[in-house]
C-alpha cells in the first residue's frame, strides 16, 4: 500500500522535510535499555511486595516482584522465564504497554515519592537478555494428534498458539498480510519497536515449532470460519479489527485526508522514511494511542504543525496522560471539544478542516455550542478506531454485540468449537498486553477442552 | 563547637579518628596525606623482624557489594609492613617531627621470644612515637607462623607479650585483639595482667569471600589458589560493638581504655563505638574505599551531633551507654510491646504482613478490599518482636509501642510496672526464690 492519497504536487505535502539522519535519530528508542548496572540499582528498588499490586494490574499477570527478583540475583534466565510464561510477548508489551497505567501506576513507591520501579524497562531487560542470546525456555509436550486454526498471526492469535504448541497440540495459523505480528508489526509506534524487533521476537516465539503459518489468507476469501471448524478440532479468532470508522464527511475521499492506520503501517514498513510524503500542518482527529502516535511520528518526520482535535473533553480522552504528555513533549498541540463538521479543499487537495466546538456535559454527553473552528490542513489524519469486519462471521450465528465478538471469561465464544481474542472482541481494551493474556486464557481453555476425558 | 580534642592515654590528637594500622598507614606519602586531610593520628603499619616479610604479587583485597556497589564488607590478605625495617623507623621519625600534634602509635608483631622484644622496642620508641600497638590480631599469613592472631588467641601468650613490650617501653601499650575466639573477655583480662595500658578491637574476621562462579574456584584467587583473609567493613561493625561493650561492662575490664575498631564509616558509627565504652576510634576500611576526605563528615558529624546532645567534649560521651547493656536473663520480663503501624504513612507493601506470616507469629492482618489494602496488627498475636520494624521500608511507619496497663490480649495477665527476670522466673528450674 501506498501514500497515493497525497498528491506530490500539493504545496505543502513532500518528503524530505528533515534528513535521512535527522530521521533516525528520531525514530531510535524511546526509551534506551537499561544497562546491566542500571538495571541491577532499579531492581534493588523493588520493595518486593506481598501480593503485589503491579502484579494486580498487570493484564497478564505477570509475577513483576518475582522477575525483579531474578533480576537482583543475575538470573536473568529465570527472569525472563517469569515473564514469558505469563506473557510470550514479554519483549513487546515491556516497550508498548501503557506501563503509567497498570503496573507501574499500582507501584506503592509512588506512595511516598511518586517515582515508581521502572517496571517495563526492567522486564525489557530480562527479555532482551534471553532474545537476544536465543535461550530456549519452553519445548513441547507430547504430541495431542489435535489441530487448531487460528485466524490472525497478531498478539493475541501468536500467543494462542505458542500456548497450545507448548501443550502439544499441532496449530495453523492464518493471516491475510504478507509479514506476521499484526499491529506489532503494522501498528506499533516506530520508536517504540526499533531495529525490527517485532520479526525478532515472533521468530523467537515461533521457534518452538508445531506452528504451521499460512499468510495471505483472509477470512471470508481463502478461508471460511465454517471451513476452519470442519477442518479442525478448535478455531481461535484473533482476527483484529480490519477496517477503520470514517468521519461520514462529504469530501471525505480527497487528497490529503489519510486513515492513521494505514499510514502508520506504511510507516513501519518503509526502509526510507525520510522518502515519506509529510504534510506542513497536520490535523489528527481522534483521541486514542492511535491519535497520538500519527501526531507524534508526523512531529518526527518534520511535520511543522501537528494538531490533535478530539471531540470530548480532556478526562474523556483514551490516552494516557503519559501519552499526552508525550505529544506536548514532541511540540503536537492537543485541542478539545472540536468535532469534525466539513472539511474544505483547495485544488483537490485538502485545506482546512472546520469544527464545531462542543461543550462536555457531567453526564458525558457532549452538545455543540453553536460555535465553530476553522483549522489550516494539508493533510487530515483520521484516528477514531477500528471496527471489525464482520464479513465471514456472521453467516455462522456467531453471536456479536456492538459489531465485536461475544465471548465468555475463558474466551469462548458463542460457537461450540470457536474461542476468540484482541482487539475483535466486546470489551476488548485495545492493548497489545490484553490480546496475549486472551490468546493465553483461550488456549488454555481450548486445552481442557480437547484433553477432556483423555 | 564542641571540643573534638582527644587525650587517649596521654596521646593526644585533635580528633577522637585514627587511621589504623594498615595499607593506609604504609609509608610515609600516605600518612602525610591522611594528616593533611585532618585524620587525627595513625597506627603505622604493623612493623615486624628483619628480613622483611613479602606480600603476594596478585590480589590482596576483595569486597562485598550492594547492587549498585558500594561496598558493603572488605577482604584483605596482606601481611605486616613488606618495607625493611630501618627505611619505616627513618619515615616516622620524620612524620611525628613534622606533624607534632597528630598521634603517631607503632603497630609492631614480634615472635614469642623476649629477645626480639628486647631488641626493637627500645629503637622504635627512639624515633618518637606516642606509643605501641601490639598486632595480636592479623588472622592470615603471620598467624601461621605462630604471630599476630595466634598469640590473640591464647590468654597466656597475650599477657607474656605484653609484660615483654612493657618492659622495654616508657610510652603507652595498646593491644590488638582478634575476634577470631569465643568469648573476648579472656583475652581482654590477660592484656591487664600483662599490664597494657589499653585494648584495641576487632582487628579482622577469617574470610572467604565467595567462589567464582565460572571456575568454581574459591575468589580471588593466586593463580588459581587462595587463601583466608581478614573480613571488615561496615558488616563488621556489630560483632566489634558488641565485644568492646563487653569488655566495657566486665568487672575486671570495666576501667581499661579502648579505641574501638571495625567498619567505622561515618561519625554514626563513632558514636555507636565511643558511647558502648571506646575512648577514640580507629579506621581503615572506610579510607580504602573512599580516600582521607571521609575524615571531613566524620569530623563535621560527630562534633554537630555532641552539640545537639549538649556535650561539650567526646569524654562525655564515652560509655553513656554501657549500662543499658546486660545479660538476657536480667531483661524485664514483664515488659509488653506492640508494633503499632502508622496507616498515614503505610505505602502497603506488605512485606510486615507476609515475614509476621510466613516465619513470625501470624500477627498483622491483610485485607484487599478492592484494591484498597490495609495491614493492621492483632494484638491478639503480636509479641513485640520488632520483625516488622526490621523489615518496613518506610521509617517511623511502623514502631513497637510499650503497654503502660490493662491487660496483654495475647497472654491474658495484667500489665504490671513491677519488673521481673528470667532468674526469678517460674519456668527457670535454676531460679532463685
Amino acid at each position: 500500500m501506498s501514500n497515493n492519497k497525497i498528491k506530490s504536487e500539493g504545496v505543502n505535502i513532500k518528503s524530505h522535510r528533515l534528513s535521512k539522519k535527522e530521521i533516525e535519530d528520531n525514530f531510535s528508542d524511546l526509551h534506551a535499555p537499561l544497562t546491566p548496572i542500571e538495571a541491577l540499582i532499579e531492581a534493588d528498588r523493588c520493595y518486593f511486595c506481598y501480593d503485589a499490586p503491579c502484579t494486580k494490574a498487570c493484564p497478564s499477570d505477570i509475577d513483576v516482584p518475582g522477575f525483579i527478583q531474578s533480576i537482583r540475583s543475575d538470573n536473568l534466565t529465570g527472569a525472563a522465564e517469569k515473564i514469558l510464561s505469563e506473557n510470550i510477548f514479554g519483549g513487546m508489551c515491556a516497550r508498548d504497554c501503557p506501563t503509567e497505567e497498570l503496573c507501574q501506576q499500582a507501584c506503592v513507591r509512588n506512595d511516598h515519592e511518586d517515582k515508581p520501579v521502572e517496571i517495563g524497562l526492567l522486564q525489557r531487560y530480562a527479555t532482551d537478555s534471553v532474545l537476544e542470546n536465543g535461550v530456549k525456555l519452553f519445548s513441547r509436550k507430547k504430541d495431542t494428534g489435535k489441530s487448531i486454526a487460528v485466524v490472525g498471526a497478531g498478539p493475541a492469535g501468536i500467543s494462542c498458539a505458542h500456548r497450545l504448541s507448548v501443550l502439544g497440540h499441532n496449530i495453523t495459523v492464518y493471516d491475510s498480510k504478507d509479514k506476521l505480528g499484526g499491529l506489532n508489526e503494522y501498528g506499533i509506534a516506530a520508536y517504540k519497536s526499533t531495529n525490527d524487533f517485532a520479526q525478532q521476537e515472533l521468530d523467537y516465539i515461533l521457534d518452538i515449532g508445531g506452528i504451521n503459518i499460512q499468510t495471505g489468507m483472509e477470512l471470508g476469501k481463502q478461508i471460511t470460519l465454517e471451513g476452519l471448524q470442519k477442518q479442525f478440532d478448535a478455531v481461535f479468532l484473533g482476527c483484529g479489527l480490519g477496517t477503520v470508522n470514517q468521519l461520514n464527511l462529504e469530501n471525505e475521499n480527497i487528497s490529503g485526508v489519510i486513515d492513521a492506520v494505514e499510514y502508520i503501517a506504511n510507516l513501519r514498513q518503509t526502509s526510507n522514511k525520510d522518502e515519506l510524503m509529510v504534510g506542513k500542518n497536520i490535523v489528527v482527529i481522534g483521541g486514542g494511542m492511535t491519535a497520538i502516535d500519527i501526531a507524534v511520528q508526523s512531529k518526527l518526520l518534520g511535520a511543522e504543525q501537528v494538531t490533535i482535535a478530539y471531540r470530548r473533553d480532556k478526562n474523556a480522552m483514551a490516552a494516557s496522560e503519559y501519552e499526552q504528555t508525550l505529544a506536548k513533549k514532541h511540540d503536537v498541540q492537543i485541542q478539545y471539544n472540536l468535532s469534525p463538521k466539513q472539511l474544505i479543499s483547495d485544488e483537490s487537495n485538502v485545506s482546512a478542516i472546520v469544527f464545531d466546538v462542543m461543550s462536555s456535559q457531567n453526564d458525558g454527553s457532549i452538545n455543540a455550542t453553536g460555535e465553530s473552528l476553522t483549522l489550516r490542513a494539508d493533510v487530515v489524519f483520521k484516528a477514531i478506531g477500528q471496527k471489525l469486519v464482520t464479513e465471514g462471521l456472521t453467516d455462522n450465528s456467531l453471536e456479536l454485540e456492538k459489531g465485536r465478538i461475544v465471548v465468555d471469561e475463558n474466551r469462548k465464544t458463542s460457537l461450540t468449537k470457536v474461542w476468540a481474542g484482541g482487539d475483535c472482541i466486546l470489551d476488548g481494551d485495545n492493548l497489545t498486553v490484553s490480546a496475549v493474556q486472551d490468546g493465553k486464557l483461550a488456549a488454555i481453555s481450548i486445552n481442557e477442552t480437547l484433553t477432556q476425558g483423555a | 563547637m564542641a571540643d573534638l580534642t582527644s587525650n587517649f592515654l596521654g596521646i593526644k590528637s585533635p580528633n577522637p579518628f585514627w587511621l589504623a594500622s594498615a595499607p593506609p598507614t604504609d609509608k610515609a606519602y600516605n600518612v602525610n596525606r591522611a594528616f593533611e586531610a585532618g585524620w587525627g593520628g595513625v597506627s603505622w603499619k604493623t612493623l615486624g623482624e628483619d628480613p622483611h616479610i613479602v606480600n603476594v604479587n596478585g590480589p590482596r583485597y576483595s569486597s562485598m557489594m550492594s547492587n549498585d556497589r558500594r561496598v558493603i564488607g572488605f577482604n584483605n590478605i596482606e601481611l605486616i609492613t613488606d618495607r625493611p625495617f630501618q627505611v619505616n623507623l627513618k619515615e616516622m621519625r620524620q612524620v611525628k617531627r613534622d606533624w607534632p600534634d597528630r598521634a603517631l602509635v607503632a603497630s609492631v608483631m614480634f615472635p614469642m621470644n623476649e629477645a626480639s622484644w628486647a631488641k626493637h622496642i627500645p629503637i622504635i620508641e627512639d624515633t618518637g612515637i606516642d606509643g605501641f600497638e601490639l598486632n595480636f590480631g592479623c588472622p592470615h599469613g603471620m598467624s601461621e607462623r605462630g604471630m599476630g592472631a595466634a598469640v590473640g588467641q591464647v590468654p597466656e601468650y597475650i599477657k607474656q607479650a605484653t609484660e615483654w613490650c612493657k618492659k622495654y617501653a616508657t610510652v603507652p601499650v595498646i593491644v590488638k585483639l582478634t575476634p577470631n575466639i569465643t568469648d573476648v573477655i579472656y583475652p581482654a583480662e590477660a592484656c591487664l595482667e600483662g599490664g597494657a595500658d589499653a585494648v584495641s578491637l576487632i582487628n579482622t574476621i577469617n574470610s572467604i569471600m565467595r567462589v567464582d562462579y565460572d571456575s568454581l574456584t574459591m575468589f580471588p584467587t593466586t593463580g588459581g589458589m587462595g587463601t583466608h583473609g581478614g573480613y571488615c567493613g561496615e558488616a563488621v561493625k556489630p560483632i566489634a560493638l558488641n565485644m568492646v561493650a563487653e569488655i566495657a561492662r566486665n568487672e575486671k575490664t570495666k576501667n581499661l581504655p579502648i579505641s574501638g575498631i571495625g567498619g567505622v564509616t561515618t561519625w554514626k558509627d563513632a558514636v555507636d563505638f565511643i558511647a558502648l565504652g571506646a575512648s577514640n576510634v580507629q579506621v581503615c576500611t572506610a579510607a580504602m574505599v573512599y580516600g582521607f576526605k571521609i575524615v571531613e563528615d566524620m569530623k563535621t558529624g560527630l562534633s554537630n551531633f555532641l552539640d545537639e546532645k549538649g556535650m561539650n567534649s567526646v569524654d562525655e560521651l564515652i560509655g553513656k551507654a554501657v549500662p543499658s547493656v546486660t545479660d538476657w536473663k536480667f531483661l524485664n520480663l514483664n515488659h509488653v510491646d506492640k508494633a503499632v503501624i502508622d496507616q498515614e504513612k503505610c505505602i502497603k507493601c506488605g512485606r510486615c504482613h507476609i515475614v509476621c506470616e510466613d516465619t513470625s507469629h501470624q500477627a498483622i492482618k491483610y485485607s484487599d478490599d478492592g484494591g484498597n489494602r490495609v495491614f493492621t496488627v492483632d494484638d491478639n498475636e503480636c509479641v513485640g518482636c520488632n520483625l516488622c520494624v526490621s523489615v518496613c521500608p518506610i521509617v517511623d511507619c511502623i514502631t513497637m509501642v510499650a503497654m503502660e496497663s490493662g491487660v496483654d490480649p495475647r497472654t491474658g495477665k495484667e500489665i504490671t510496672s513491677e519488673p521481673a527476670d528470667w532468674t526469678t522466673h517460674e519456668n527457670n528450674p535454676m531460679k532463685v526464690s
